[in-house]
């Protein structure tokens, strides 16, 4: 028989699943980080409950549940305005089990500093009855590549204790597919369109994460939700550490990015098998370190894939595989392979 | 104007006596109110502010947590997250600082949020200009916010802190900001009386305490918060269906408001022996006047002074200070102003291809009655332009002469400006 309870929280057969995010003034503990996937199926619930509206085959809230096993306790969530936000909480319902709160677009991580500073100023003046409350943000590339960058950065700086997760579909799906600053170069959006002059969005992604690791923050990491183990560890890392952690994850768009509602995380391994989104994490005390299967590419070169599997499966890069467009899969190509080999020499974790 | 004193609770001799300026004065009621989270960002006049309570910080005379914040949008953001987890939270700002927290400012109303925000009064850009207008608050004026103006350094004081009060009432639950005039008030010294750090604890409650609400999925009320206790969702998408009715709750709300500050008004009294009016309106020899001259902010002052003058002329001019602007005291003010033959409408601002702001407010106000006022604009003192005495007196004698001859040429005029 698998362990049946949870510390203090026991799942009981036929209660609603959002009591299980319920903390009681004075409880006390941690919860387990589960990896074992019967474990997990028996004993955590998702702190987004099913029922939300997202649409079939997106990887956002695979994402928050994930995200979510990996809570260690009282939590609670800040949202950027976006598809997660409009999609989990339509009035009158909400499919947050956990304390939730969606402010505007650009000031996720603003709002988070005032919540993390509300249980500080609680607990200097002993009227938090919990040992700590953990401040989780979840937020897409519009909300922190651009419009949310200062209010991220300005977080980051004053070193507010809080982990930021994006979620990163690399366009304004929430707005009808509209290219950011985290939409990869040549990709189709319907404000990059493919044209007879254009291929498409002509310059490359912003790299946010490793905007993140110049703030020198106590913790930063990619992830995807087809390597869910990594991820729950990662997010469980961010939250433990002591002041502003970021997880820049990738969360593929079966609207946007033009493929079968069924590849969302078939479309994510092939972004790592790639190399186009490597997964790492960096801690100021180590640097950058290679997980998961960026770690075995690393170890064994010959898996890495060419940069056309991942494109293939996805309607919006289509242009790149004609004949003619030859020379822009080229120099994709070279750029994915020249980031990749910065990472390794900057990795400390990698074969030299 | 602070009018004479029964038997305060505090005596003035109780009272410390500082001399500070109208930044100071809000640092000292912030400091003294309990505040757990203050997020603020520089910007000219309103920066002493939160200097001076960075010392306050820095000295460990406080609990609260300073948020330094990049930008005045964080600093409402901030405050926003930190009211929505029950703390008490604080911020300032102006002019351009004011408009850039424009969009949060609906929120921090709409989420029934009450913040407290004390605006310097500044021109707004462009051209640049540090000094003082009403164009920063009149921005705010549609977005749910109680809206105080003060007219002197011990105003700004009282009206800090009975802010708190007034935003914590749960027939309230909304932000106030608090107008003190950049500069006149801001940067100018004034002898004031502050209370004991324990008399306005006792006046506030203590720290804030989160009102209860039914929420159907709860068998019991559940505090109004972020609280891992009982998880409840914050700034949902609310569209056609139940948008409408959310905005009539601050309808309401709005109206409970003139009872709340007239009751806040008469505690301030019986604990310190200060009152403005009552809270909303400060009237000043208009029982019998033929010209009554409304203005907001620390331009009261002036203008009482020559009230004063022309009374003792013989001349049968009176004033009304309007303290609160938002809620406007349509009724209130009206039934003061209905008497009179002329009145001069003060605006330290202009809706461009329109009116000054507070006209347009007391034009609704009177237009139901059958007998009512002729009504003049005056638009003043933009960018920091001083109103001298003499300005003011040439003013009251045009609005005279407009009375003598029963009819108004021009209802928008501009005082001090060159031709």
């Amino acid at each position: 028989m698998a362990q049946q309870t949870l510390p203090q929280i026991p799942i009981k057969k036929g209660e609603p699943a959002y009591k299980l995010w319920i903390f009681e003034p004075g409880w006390k503990g941690e919860l387990p980080l589960i990896l074992n996937p019967r474990q997990l199926a028996e004993q955590k619930r998702a702190a987004i409950l099913p029922g939300h509206r997202l649409c079939a085959g997106c990887a956002a809230p695979i994402i928050v549940k994930l995200a979510s096993f990996a809570f260690r306790g009282p939590t609670i969530v800040v949202n950027a305005t976006g598809c997660l936000e409009v999609a989990t909480t339509i009035f009158p319902y909400t499919s947050w089990a956990v304390p939730w709160i969606h402010n505007a677009f650009e000031n996720a991580a603003a709002t988070a500093s005032g919540v993390e500073s509300a249980i500080k100023a609680f607990k200097k003046t002993e009227r938090l009855p919990w040992d700590h409350v953990d401040v989780v943000v979840f937020g897409g590339d519009g909300g922190t590549f651009d419009i949310g960058l200062q209010s991220l950065s300005g977080a980051a700086e004053r070193g507010h204790d809080f982990l930021y997760i994006l979620y990163d579909n690399e366009a304004y799906m929430n707005t009808g597919i509209q290219r950011s600053g985290g939409t990869p170069k040549y990709a189709w959006t319907t404000t990059s369109p493919v044209g007879s002059v254009l291929p498409g969005k002509t310059q490359h992604k912003k790299p946010i994460a490793d905007i993140m690791v110049a703030h020198r923050i106590p913790y930063v990491a990619t992830a995807t939700p087809a390597h869910w183990l990594d991820l729950m560890k990662k997010v469980r890392k961010g939250i433990e550490v002591n002041g502003p952690a970021f997880i820049h994850a990738l969360s593929s768009c079966d609207r946007g990015w033009r493929h079968d509602t069924a590849l969302a995380i078939e479309v994510s391994r092939r972004a790592v098998d790639t190399c186009y989104f490597p997964l790492w994490e960096w801690t100021p005390e180590k640097g950058y370190m290679l997980t998961d299967r960026s770690l075995s590419i690393a170890r064994n070169p010959k898996l890495k894939q060419p940069i056309e599997r991942f494109l293939e499966v996805q309607g919006r890069f289509k242009h790149l595989l004609r004949p003619e467009n030859r020379h822009l899969l080229k120099d994709l190509q070279e750029w994915v392979d020249k980031v990749w080999e910065d990472l390794l020499n900057r990795a400390v974790n990698a074969p030299r | 104007m602070t009018e004479a004193v029964k038997t305060p609770h505090i005596p003035l001799e109780k009272q410390k006596l500082l001399t500070v300026n109208g930044d100071e004065a809000v640092a000292w009621a912030a400091k003294q109110s309990l505040v757990d989270v203050v997020a603020a960002y520089p910007i000219t006049p309103q920066t002493i502010i939160v200097e001076k309570f960075s010392e306050f910080v820095a000295n460990g005379e406080v609990h609260t947590e300073f948020v330094p914040v990049e930008s005045e949008h964080s600093a409402m953001s901030a405050c926003v997250g930190a009211a929505a987890a029950g703390a008490r939270a604080f911020t300032a700002t102006a002019a351009n600082g004011l408009a850039l927290m424009w969009e949060i400012l609906y929120i921090a109303a709409s989420l029934r949020l009450p913040i407290v925000l004390a605006v310097a009064n500044r021109a707004l850009s462009a051209p640049i200009n540090i000094h003082c207008d009403h164009s920063d608050a009149m921005g705010m004026r549609d977005a749910g916010w109680i809206q105080l103006f003060v007219e002197n350094v011990q105003e700004a004081y009282d009206t800090t802190i009975q802010a708190f009060k007034i935003a914590e009432d749960e027939r309230v639950l909304l932000p106030v900001a608090v107008n003190l005039d950049g500069f006149f008030l801001s940067h100018t010294l004034e002898n004031i009386h502050i209370l004991p750090d324990e008399a306005v604890h006792e006046f506030l409650g203590g720290y804030r305490k989160v009102p209860k609400v039914k929420v159907d999925y709860f068998d019991e009320e559940v505090p109004l918060m972020l609280n891992p206790a009982r998880p409840l969702s914050f700034g949902p998408l609310d569209l056609y269906d139940y948008y409408f009715e959310h905005k009539m709750h601050q309808v309401e709300a709005m109206k409970r408001v003139p009872e709340v500050v007239r009751e806040v008004n008469e505690k301030w009294y019986e604990l310190t022996g200060r009152k403005y009016g009552d809270g909303i309106l400060v009237p000043y020899e208009v029982e019998d006047a033929d010209i009554i001259v409304t203005v907001l902010g620390s331009t009261g002052g002036t203008v009482r002074h020559i009230v004063k003058k022309l009374r003792r002329e013989g001349k049968k001019v009176g004033m009304v200070r309007i303290k609160m602007f938002r809620p406007f005291p349509h009724k209130e003010l009206a039934e003061i102003l209905k008497n009179a033959k002329v009145v001069g409408v003060m605006d330290r601002a202009i809706s461009f291809g329109s009116y000054g702001p507070s006209f347009l407010d007391i034009n609704t106000a009177l237009y139901d009655y059958k007998k009512k006022p002729l009504l003049v604009n005056y638009i003043y003192g933009l960018g920091g332009r001083d109103a001298p005495p003499e300005l003011l007196e040439k003013m009251f004698n045009e609005l005279l002469s407009d009375a003598e001859k029963g009819y108004v040429e021009n209802k928008l005029r501009f005082l001090g400006v060159r031709e």
